[in-house]
């Protein structure tokens, strides 16, 4: 379970929300309107004033790389430093074959493992992002347009593997433009925006 | 000594000769009209004057042979390439933190390598002797400095090119040190690059320039020989171990203790 308590995320009002386990919140406003930062600021990649709590432990009582294995971001322009995808995937039997499984569930063919990631398109080069982003269980996902270089074929197979991951117990936050994606997924929604006023939390976001 | 090989003065005629020299650049930049007529004489002036001056400094530090001296010469030499390795920086850090990086590295391991060379291996008579001291202290802090520059211009350079991998190795749950570990390899390897070519490219392109003052000073060729290696050796150790540290406190810097990457600490392109 994921527990914001007055994060303050540039000019807007300090936010507070829960995320349950199991449940999406889908964050929403125009560009520019601090959705990407909010999920920096939760997975502690920028400086935020504000509390933030997964299963009760604040990020302050952990060290910032075993929060970040609790919490993961996935970027919008997800980046590789390896020359091949393998190398940027953990190098044991266990993951190995979750990352098979997953690839298979993205369409993804095995032999793009060991391709060139200039050679990769860029919806492969996603998918595989939030492949890797998945490997290692964290506790709550933070998706910033995880479908936004796909097709609906591909957005599928993503979303499909998003909501076994929510059944499986993660929690999750999103930020798509995509209003179908939104309703498919999420449980809750979060408006930001400097004009409107904070909508109170809806239904199932107060705990 | 051979008195042959006797050290031969200059008087300020020999020195105006040489300064004829100097004429031929002006004609070229006249002749091309390449515009730096100015900037010619005032280097050749500057030249002149801070040498002349350095020279008397050090005669007049060596007759003292007082400890204090010397020490206060070094504090200058070190605080005067500490200030050369910030102003030589594009990208500099904001705040303190950049005048300390460089000060505190030089301070460091040119205190500990020149102490170690000087009165461990050469071992003068006292070993604090100015006439030892100050010389190799300039050509470690000189070599040390350009490495240390490099090494940190490519280090936020790289940094701020490969912001998104480094980002995403920290989304991952990196440390700072895993995440930044590729820029900071480049960085180290391209700051060691002068000091790797000097070594491979000494003698043969060129006669580093202690040893040509050593045997135009009288001294065996062979043995000017073994001092510059002794001072090449001297300068590696100093450069590696230098741009070693001043990598690793930049990349500590350049985060914070949350591991994150803070390139809101580097100053902006000028």
């Amino acid at each position: 379970m994921l527990r914001v308590e007055h994060l303050k995320i540039g000019e807007l009002p300090p936010l507070t929300f829960v995320v349950p386990d199991g449940e999406c919140l889908a964050v929403e406003g125009p560009s520019g309107s601090g959705k990407t930062r909010l999920l920096r600021a939760i997975a502690d990649l920028d400086p935020a004033r504000g509390q933030v709590f997964v299963d009760g432990a604040e990020r302050c009582e952990m060290s910032a790389p075993r929060w970040r294995k609790l919490v993961r971001y996935v970027s919008a322009e997800p980046a590789w430093w390896t020359p091949t995808p393998r190398q940027s995937f953990p190098d044991n039997e266990r993951a190995l074959e979750k990352v098979e499984r997953g690839m298979a569930s993205l369409a993804l063919p095995l032999k793009l493992l060991d391709r060139s990631l200039s050679q990769l398109s860029t919806g492969e080069r996603q998918r595989l992002a939030v492949l890797r982003a998945l490997i290692d269980e964290p506790r709550v996902l933070l998706l910033d347009e995880p479908t936004s270089a796909l097709g609906p074929e591909h957005s599928g197979l993503v979303e499909e593997l998003l909501r076994y991951q929510l059944i499986s117990n993660c929690s999750a936050v999103l930020v798509s433009h995509d209003l179908g994606q939104i309703k498919r997924l999420a449980d809750a929604r979060l408006q930001l925006g400097p004009s409107r006023s904070m909508r109170p939390p809806p239904k199932g976001l107060q705990r | 000594m051979n008195p042959e090989m006797g050290y031969v003065n200059l008087d300020v005629w020999d020195l105006l000769l040489a300064a004829a020299l100097i004429l031929l650049n002006a004609a070229i930049s006249l002749g091309l009209s390449l515009g730096l007529g100015r900037t010619l004489a005032l280097s050749a002036v500057r030249m002149v004057v801070q040498l002349a001056l350095v020279g008397y400094v050090l005669g007049w530090i060596f007759t003292q042979s007082s400890p204090l001296w010397t020490v206060l010469a070094a504090t200058v030499m070190i605080a005067v390439a500490a200030y050369e390795i910030r102003a030589r920086q594009e990208r500099r850090l904001k705040g303190i933190g950049s005048y300390f990086l460089g000060l505190g590295t030089l301070l460091f391991v040119s205190t500990l390598i020149t102490v170690y060379a000087v009165s461990t291996i050469i071992a003068p008579d006292p070993w604090y002797s100015p006439r030892y001291i100050l010389p190799i202290l300039g050509m470690i802090l000189g070599n040390t400095m350009t490495g240390i520059a490099l090494t940190l211009s490519t280090l936020s350079d790289a940094t701020a090119r490969e912001r998104n991998a480094i980002e995403a190795r920290l989304a991952l749950g990196e440390n700072r040190f895993t995440a930044m570990s590729d820029a900071l390899r480049q960085a180290v390897r391209t700051g060691m690059l002068p000091v790797l070519n000097a070594m491979a490219a000494s003698g043969i392109v060129s006669l580093p320039g202690m040893m040509t003052g050593q045997i135009l000073a009288g001294l065996e060729p062979v043995e000017a020989a073994k001092y510059q290696i002794m001072i090449m050796f001297t300068i590696a150790g100093a450069t590696s171990l230098g741009i070693v540290i001043a990598g690793c406190a930049a990349v500590l810097l350049l985060t914070d203790e949350r591991h994150r990457l803070r390139l809101d600490r580097l100053e902006s392109k000028a």
